[in-house]
């Protein structure tokens, strides 16, 4: 009998997150729906103009900008940090890992808002420098941003192969495949699940991370020409008006935290879907 | 404003160590609302009060003028209100067109909201946008720390923040000086006001104006690059 | 044209060996820039003192205090319905559909922004239940953001227990929920550890959604309901009004030093533990 009440107990429990995610939804949709609908979906999602004090939510220019910066970020970080999860979990010298992963998942605790202070210190002037444009632009933020989701993809994706059997790499070696043929025929596709979850998690981050994008991205309205452009993401459009916006104002800034959201969730359930497909 | 204020409520604390007292930032029209509601004990704001917005006392404790700022290193010295209106609307977008290098002008805005930016557009935009290219920070410090590492980088920033790395150009010919701003030369100023229910009993709050308009306040206010009232 | 595939191993394994070495040099030039520019100004001072003239003087006690509140309350509220969580979905639950909805609230609330957290937070906490910005408001906050975390790590800790172990137990005749505080939990217990410690670390950095919850007070927190700022915002604010570069780069560099140190020690009970259970 407290065997049962335990388990429904835990039951519960296990339900919070849940819980908590549609309590997330409810309220930020009850904020914003409300101004999308009154705006209209199409004209909030495709208006190119954002002009809160004459009342015109467009949000299609931070749309592109979050995309933009996204995409650039995994461009980088995807092959630097699954070559260097690979290299850690099969060619490196057992010690020199043991070092190194923790080291690495120890990265993953730096604070975002530090990645933007160095971003702006060191990284903007040299692009200003060298490659010109006022320096906080699309690239900017996506190479911060490839930085701050490193570790998560390599850590993660590290997992995922060290969770690869042995015998898995036993076998294919005794066929006489070499490590690397090995590692790419075998195991990576043994682990295929691990690291698309660290990929999705990875673009997860970059997709929500704000406080480093304010700093570095220049936050310009315009749809960005090119990458060095400066840009706003849906996630600094928020953070960067909402601490003096009122009324529509407000709710227009939750509406972008709808898409935000919706966007988020269309990710994970994609994600969700390619693991589920895998197993 | 935040920074002037928590300066303040930190010398007054130190005067008065048992009262507390919280400085929350939200811009001008947040504090009006606030204080409106009973929601905190005093208000300010940045910007003169609309005509909608009755019911309170606005108590003046100090000026402020907007300074527009570039590079120090930047060869311009001056220039004409309706140049800067062009600069920020986008039509004026190289330096050499103003007698500087040729190089494009990186502009540095507030966002849409900031009491600071209210300000701005009301008194040089002359309603018109500012251009949607600008670059946009969400506080004065951040716009003036981008001018202080670009050269070619234009901004406005409250007086009161200037320093010297910065450059802060005349306006039609007159210097945003103590002297110019307090004689009214200096055509971009704006009140700091601070807002009080008259309704509402509240003598602590009575006790932090007093402090506020009193001498060593508003040296403290003059300290901080802000022009006070009382002389 | 087909590479002999040694070649082609021994070139893949120099390139590998580059990007690796590219990937850790970048991220160790951004700890050393901030230690090299921000150990010099950390002292004992720095660590008691309060903050004078806005932060361009003085200490940072407050927000380090106030940092500890938070991460407490948050950490008081995430662990047990974390650890539960874990429980449940690897001991008790059958496959079905309900258990399917489970992971994937947890799945898409690992992945939710923080900026979304803070906007939730604001409204739920600050707004409408009145607890206004406070310590309150941040840690509940904060809790429903490393919740996914604990879930998963505490789930990987609790698979990781061999079956014989669970077996053993029920042979001597104890039952599921006995198997699971004396046999399961001790042993999984440094992986749920690990990360409990994996969301101290994250809260501890956190900006986006403190910032909208916790406020950005500088006074010393006197209870739970009372605003306060965390270290991070107050680096944030430092370095991006420009208020002092000393004082943004020292508080960056205790910052660091601390999520430095929180991650080494879940580390290394982790490893002594691991070799426990070996």
């Amino acid at each position: 009998m407290r065997e049962r009440i335990i388990e429904r107990a835990l039951f519960f429990t296990a339900l919070s997150a849940t819980f908590v995610l549609f309590l997330i939804a409810f309220f930020i949709f009850q904020q914003g729906v409300p101004l999308i609908v009154k705006v209209g979906v199409g004209r909030f999602l495709f208006g190119l103009k954002w002009a809160p004090a004459s009342s015109v939510f467009g949000v299609f220019s931070f749309l592109v900008g979050s995309f933009f910066v996204t995409a650039g970020a995994l461009v980088i970080a995807v092959p630097f940090g699954l070559g260097c999860a690979i290299f850690l979990a099969e060619f490196s010298p057992k010690a020199l890992s043991r070092v190194l992963k923790p080291v690495i998942e120890l990265l993953a605790g730096i604070p975002s808002v530090v990645y933007g202070f160095v971003g702006v210190i060191v990284l903007t002037p040299l692009i200003r420098e060298y490659l010109g444009g006022p320096g906080l632009s699309v690239l900017a933020a996506a190479i911060i941003l490839s930085i701050m989701v490193l570790p998560t993809i390599i850590s993660i994706s590290y997992d995922a192969i060290s969770a690869v059997p042995h015998s898995y790499r036993e076998g294919s070696l005794a066929l006489g495949a070499t490590r690397w043929q090995t590692v790419t025929g075998v195991v990576l596709r043994a682990a295929r699940s691990g690291i698309i979850a660290s990929l999705i998690l990875g673009m997860g981050r970059a997709v929500g991370e704000t406080m480093a994008v304010i700093m570095v991205a220049g936050n310009a309205i315009k749809l960005p020409g090119s990458i060095l452009d400066p840009t706003r993401t849906l996630t600094s459009n928020i953070a960067l008006e909402m601490a003096y916006a009122t009324g529509q104002h407000r709710q227009a800034l939750f509406a972008t935290g709808v898409l935000l959201f919706v966007i988020i969730m269309i990710i994970n359930s994609a994600a969700y879907l390619l693991i589920k497909k895998d197993e | 404003m935040q920074p002037f204020l928590e300066k303040l409520a930190e010398e007054y604390m130190s005067l008065h160590p048992r009262v507390k007292i919280n400085v929350q930032g939200g811009g001008s029209t947040a504090g009006i609302i606030a204080v409106q509601s009973g929601a905190c004990h005093i208000g300010m704001s940045s910007r003169p009060l609309k005509p909608e917005e009755t019911g309170l006392n606005a108590i003046q404790i100090a000026y402020d003028a907007i300074a527009i700022i570039v590079h120090p290193k930047n060869p311009v010295a001056g220039l004409s209100l309706g140049q800067i209106r062009d600069i920020f609307a986008g039509r004026i977008r190289n330096w050499s067109d103003l007698g500087g290098p040729d190089a494009l002008i990186v502009v540095v805005t507030r966002e849409e909201g900031s009491g600071t930016r209210g300000a701005f557009s009301q008194m040089v935009m002359a309603q018109q946008d500012i251009s949607e290219q600008a670059l946009v920070q969400d506080s004065n410090g951040a716009v003036r720390e981008i001018v202080v590492r670009d050269k070619n980088a234009l901004g406005y920033i409250s007086f009161g923040l200037l320093d010297p790395r910065v450059k802060a150009l005349s306006i039609d010919g007159t210097a945003p000086t103590h002297e110019n701003i307090m004689a009214g030369r200096y055509q971009l100023k704006r009140p700091f006001l601070i807002l009080l229910r008259p309704d509402a009993q509240c003598v602590l709050a009575d006790s932090f104006n007093g402090y506020v308009l009193s001498p060593r306040g508003q040296a403290s206010l003059a300290q901080e690059g802000l022009i006070p009232v009382q002389p | 044209m087909r590479i002999e595939p040694r070649a082609e191993q021994r070139i893949m394994r120099v390139a590998l060996a580059g990007l690796a070495a590219l990937t850790i040099a970048v991220l160790f030039f951004i700890i050393g820039f901030i230690l090299k520019n921000g150990l010099p100004h950390v002292n004992l001072a720095f660590l008691i003192g309060t903050p004078e003239r806005m932060g361009k003087e003085g200490g940072i006690l407050p927000m380090i205090v106030g940092t500890f509140y938070l991460v407490l309350v948050a950490v008081a509220i995430a662990t047990p319905l974390g650890v539960g969580s874990a429980i449940f979905l690897h001991e008790y639950a059958k496959e079905g559909w309900l258990v399917r909805v489970v992971r994937f609230g947890i799945d898409c609330l690992a992945g939710i922004p923080s900026i979304i957290f803070g906007l939730f937070g604001f409204v739920l906490f600050v707004i409408t239940l009145g607890f206004g910005w406070s310590i309150l408001s941040g840690g509940l906050t904060l809790a429903f953001m490393i919740l996914p975390t604990i879930i998963r790590t505490s789930e990987e800790a609790i698979k990781a227990v061999p079956g014989a172990y669970r077996q053993v137990s029920k042979s001597l005749g104890a039952g599921k929920w006995q198997t699971i505080q004396r046999v399961v939990l001790p042993n999984a217990f440094p992986g749920i550890l690990t990360g409990i410690i994996l969301g101290i670390g994250r809260s501890v950095g956190e900006t986006a959604c403190v910032i909208f919850t916790a406020g950005s007070s500088l006074q010393m927190p006197a209870s739970v309901f009372a605003p306060t700022r965390s270290m991070a915002v107050h680096f944030y604010i430092l370095a991006r009004e420009g208020i002092s570069m000393e004082k943004a780069f020292a508080t960056a560099a205790v910052l660091i030093l601390l999520i430095l140190a929180i991650n080494l020690s879940a580390y290394y009970f982790m490893h002594r533990f691991i070799a426990r259970l070996r």
